[in-house]
This record gives C-alpha cells, sequence and structure tokens, in this order.
C-alpha cells in the first residue's frame, strides 16, 4: 500500500543531504570538541561551522547561538533561565494561552516557585496582538513568551509588532520558534526577539538536537550545570552529528525557503479547499492566510478525531488530531478550545501537515479517500443521526 | 497499541444502524472525553431479538459497542443485565488503560436501554439494578 506521510509538524524525515554530512561525522570526526588533539579540533570546526550556518539563517551573531537537545529544552532554559535571573527585578510572565506544553508546563512549573503567568487570550484565528501584550505589561513583567506559529493551526503571530512592544518598555522578549523556522523568514534584529528557540529534527535534520538563539548581553542562569561547552552556559558534550545535520538542514531551508513556500502553499489550498468543498459541516481552524505553508486544521462536524486518523492510517494516510483519545487525557487541544471551538467539535479535528515531499498526487489521494472515510463514520454516529433528523 | 480485535471491530462493526419502533433506547456519553453512544433494543418474551448501536467516539468506543451488542444479541434481558465492562474488554483482547473508561459506557448504554425497556412497560427495576458511573471511574 502507497503510504502518505502528512504529519511534518511532529517531525520530518532526514533529508539526504542532510544524512551524507552526519555519517561522516560518527564514523571519522568523531572527536569531542573539547579535545585539544586533531579529532577534537577537526569536531570543534565542525562544531562551529553549524554554529555560523545556524546564525546565518536567523540574522544572529554567531555567539548568540547555543545548541541544546531541542525545542523542550531550549524553551525550559529561556523561561526558567530568565526568570531566575531576573527575580529581583520582577515576578511577572506573559505569554498566551496556545503555546505548546513545553512553555505551557514550564510556566506551571514557575507559578509554583511564586511566578505569576499572564496567558493571554487568542481571537478566532489565534491570533494575538501587539496591544494585548502591551496592555498586560506591568512594572513587574520581566519576561515575554510568545511563539512564532502555532503547532497545531499554524497560525503565524505578529512577531516584530509584539517585540517592537517589548523593546519599548524594557522587557525581554522570547519566543518559541520552533515550527516558524524554515517557513517563516527570520530576523532577530528586525524582530527585536532577544531569546528564539529552535528544533532540528522540525526541518529535516535528525532528532535530540536544537537551539536557543540568545541576544548578546542577555544573562540566563543555566538549566544544564557541567562541563565548559558552550561558553559554560549549557554543560554536556555535544550532539556534534545531530548538531552537523541541523546547520546543514537549516541552510537548505532557508536557500530553499521562497520557492518552496510557495509550492507548498498552493498544495494546502488544495487540500483546504477540495476538503471544505467535498465535506459538508466541515470547518478550517486558523487563519485563512497567515497559516504556516504546510499547516491543514480541519475539524469535521460529529466524527471523533481518533477514529479518523485510524481510518486514514488505514488507507496510508498519517495526519494527527486534537482530540482527547489522542491525547491520553480527557480533553481536546488546548489551542481548539482557546480559539472558541465547543468540545464536540474540537474532538473531530484532523491536522495535516505538508512537507518537501509532498506532492499534489497525496493532496488528491487524501480528497478521494477522507470523503469516503468521514461518511461511514457520520453513518454510525449518533450525532449526525440527530442533526440530520433535526434538519428535516 | 489496540489489539487485532478491536481494529476487526473497529473497521467491521456488528450491528451498526437503528432500530425503528425500539422496545428500548439508552443514550449515554461524556461530551468532555469525546464519545456517545445509543443502543437500540428489540425484546420478545424477555429475549433480546436484536440490537444496533451508533456511536461518535474513538476506536476503542465504537469497538466495544460492536462487541457489547454481539455479546447481549439473543440473550435474555437476565443475561445482559450481567454483562460487565471487564468481560467486553476481555473478549477485545484488553483496552488499553487509558480507553477502559469506553467498555464501562459500552455497559451503561446498554443498562440505559433496558431501563428504558423496563420504564415503558411498568416493569420494575430488578433487584440490584446499577448502571457504572462513568464520569467517576474511568479506569
Amino acid at each position: 500500500m502507497e503510504r502518505i506521510y502528512l504529519d511534518n509538524a511532529a517531525t520530518t524525515r532526514v533529508r539526504p543531504e542532510v544524512a551524507a554530512e552526519v555519517m561522516p561525522i560518527m564514523t571519522e570526526t568523531y572527536g569531542n570538541a573539547s579535545s585539544v588533539h586533531a579529532f577534537g579540533r577537526e569536531a570543534k570546526k565542525a562544531l562551529e561551522k553549524a554554529r555560523t550556518q545556524v546564525a546565518a539563517a536567523i540574522g544572529a551573531k554567531k555567539e548568540e547561538i547555543f545548541f541544546t537537545a531541542g525545542g523542550s529544552e531550549s524553551d525550559n532554559w529561556a523561561l526558567k533561565g530568565a526568570a531566575h535571573q531576573l527575580r529581583a527585578k520582577g515576578n511577572h510572565i506573559i505569554t498566551t494561552a496556545i503555546e505548546h506544553h513545553a512553555i505551557l508546563h514550564t510556566c506551571k512549573a514557575l507559578e509554583k516557585e511564586g511566578f505569576v503567568v499572564t496567558y493571554l487570550p487568542v481571537d478566532e484565528y489565534g491570533l494575538v496582538t501587539p496591544e494585548q501584550v502591551e496592555a498586560a505589561i506591568t512594572p513587574q513583567t520581566i519576561l515575554v513568551s510568545i511563539m512564532m506559529a502555532n503547532n497545531e493551526i499554524g497560525t503565524i503571530e505578529p512577531i516584530a509588532e509584539i517585540g517592537a512592544v517589548c523593546k519599548k518598555h524594557g522587557v525581554l522578549f522570547h519566543t518559541d520558534a520552533v515550527q516558524a523556522i524554515g517557513h517563516v523568514p527570520v530576523d532577530v534584529k528586525a524582530m527585536n526577539v532577544d531569546m528564539l528557540s529552535m528544533s532540528g529534527h522540525k526541518f529535516y535534520a535528525p532528532k535530540g538536537v536544537g537551539a536557543l538563539y540568545v541576544r548578546t548581553g542577555v544573562r540566563l542562569e543555566n538549566l544544564i550545570e557541567g562541563g565548559a561547552q558552550e561558553r559554560s552556559r549549557r554543560a554536556g558534550t555535544e550532539n556534534l552529528p545531530a548538531i552537523v545535520g541541523m546547520g546543514k538542514a537549516i541552510e537548505l531551508i532557508t536557500a530553499e525557503q521562497e520557492a518552496e513556500n510557495v509550492r507548498l502553499t498552493a498544495l494546502r489550498d488544495r487540500l483546504i479547499q477540495g476538503v471544505l468543498e467535498k465535506i459538508p459541516d466541515s470547518r478550517l481552524n486558523g487563519h485563512p492566510t497567515r497559516r504556516l505553508p504546510g499547516n491543514v486544521n480541519i475539524s469535521i462536524r460529529f466524527i471523533e478525531g481518533e477514529s479518523l486518523l485510524l481510518s486514514l492510517d488505514m488507507v496510508g494516510i498519517a495526519g494527527s488530531s486534537g482530540s482527547a483519545c489522542t491525547s491520553g487525557s480527557l480533553d481536546p487541544s488546548h489551542v481548539l478550545l482557546a480559539i472558541g471551538l465547543p468540545h464536540e467539535i474540537a474532538h473531530g479535528s484532523l491536522r495535516l501537515t505538508l512537507g518537501r515531499d509532498n506532492t499534489e498526487q497525496d493532496v488528491d489521494y487524501v480528497l478521494e479517500q477522507l470523503p469516503k472515510i468521514v461518511e461511514r463514520l457520520r453513518s454510525m454516529s449518533p450525532l449526525y443521526a440527530d442533526y440530520v433528523s433535526n434538519k428535516q | 497499541m489496540y489489539s487485532e480485535k478491536v481494529m476487526d471491530h473497529f473497521t467491521n462493526p456488528r450491528n451498526v444502524g437503528e432500530i425503528e419502533n425500539a422496545d428500548g433506547v439508552g443514550t449515554v456519553g461524556n461530551p468532555k472525553c469525546g464519545d456517545i453512544m445509543r443502543i437500540f433494543l428489540k425484546i420478545d418474551d424477555g429475549i433480546i431479538t436484536d440490537v444496533k448501536f451508533k456511536t461518535f467516539g474513538c476506536g476503542a468506543a465504537i469497538a466495544t459497542s460492536s462487541m457489547a451488542t454481539e455479546m447481549v444479541k439473543g440473550k435474555s434481558i437476565e443475561d445482559a443485565l450481567k454483562l460487565t465492562n471487564k468481560a467486553v474488554a476481555e473478549a477485545l483482547d484488553g483496552l488499553p488503560a487509558v480507553k477502559m473508561h469506553c467498555s464501562l459506557l459500552a455497559e451503561q448504554a446498554l443498562k440505559e436501554a433496558l431501563e428504558d425497556y423496563f420504564n415503558k412497560n411498568n416493569i420494575p427495576l430488578p433487584e440490584g439494578f446499577t448502571k457504572p458511573d462513568v464520569e467517576h471511574d474511568e479506569d
């Protein structure tokens, strides 16, 4: 059976050019970058090349890039590091209701330490405004953390405008750009971003590697203590194969970004239009245009997300859902609830995220299979039966 | 994550549909968790001669509905009342721990339908008749 991967927001396939760079780091350039000998010096050179590649992609200086074990570590470090560092200045943090759990759960942990967190609500598209941020800032505010693009509904936030507000008020600004890197043009200086999190496996690099950009002059308490790696700010022997992979991957995706975004946006809109046309009582979640080029998130009324995913999987289509039954909790996605969806509609959500391997044929295959699956599940649904009889 | 039996009952659910002028109908659901089950019973001389269901829910919810209807079809009311969620889960070769509440829902829907039948026919509820509490007992 043909298999179509449409879960690129969950993780991506390492691209061949990246794998080709990673392999010799494991088998040839395997030295410890902290060692004095030639093996170590070669490793160090590869490490610094990757740092330069990552910095160039976001308009940062090389010294402002710190490698981590991924997006979650970067988010934890940015928030805990800044909060602890600035504890004497204030105790207030501003974020949004639709952040990734790496931010939300870190905020919850900081609340237990006595910090006060404002979770800004979003509008029906998932957008937060710079005015909301400005209105929430108090003399106690030490940090603002707002994602660049949402992982579920793909909404792209006005980061440069929010950055300007934070700069005006002298408040540190962090953005979780895990979903945005490679898809949204990023210039940390122009956007007034003080800290930015990224994760390699979201843009065709290996898993287990990420980076935190920290603007020169911003001090953070360390999260991982130990050796003197990363200029004594993040201990642990560098995961060099993955780091080199991330450097190559970000260089490639940044160079291809413009053309690939055009291609993905066309595929995305073809898929969205097709689903909305073919499936009655379905709706698009997120903003129609201010969204990631590969993100499709739709709610299909009267059916539940997990049974939809299982059915899609049986015909070879891999997607994801914000339904409770896929999250391991009783509540559907906090993002879908935050944009105002009632529980039963949030349960019937489907996220399909396109990537560089996807083609128009893939989209057409989904458009051929999905309506049949929806029809079958609706024929079993008491909610649909009630809806139809009420309509008559 | 799911057993082959669960996948079989999810892919080819038995007894899907509705019964017109059913002798008993039970609808239960937990809107927060996102599953709603409706069971229809046809009862002749104390025997469940036909049973149908409609379910909005995850794979486990659909599979447990299907299995529960299969297990009571042709049985007496007395035997149907003895059906437990554990028996339904076991018949499916087990369910993941987080999905056990789906099997409770199936047991509850069946008992709601039987209660509806008793009430419609002015039959007193059998001694010891209880329905599982889905809200508070999720495993």
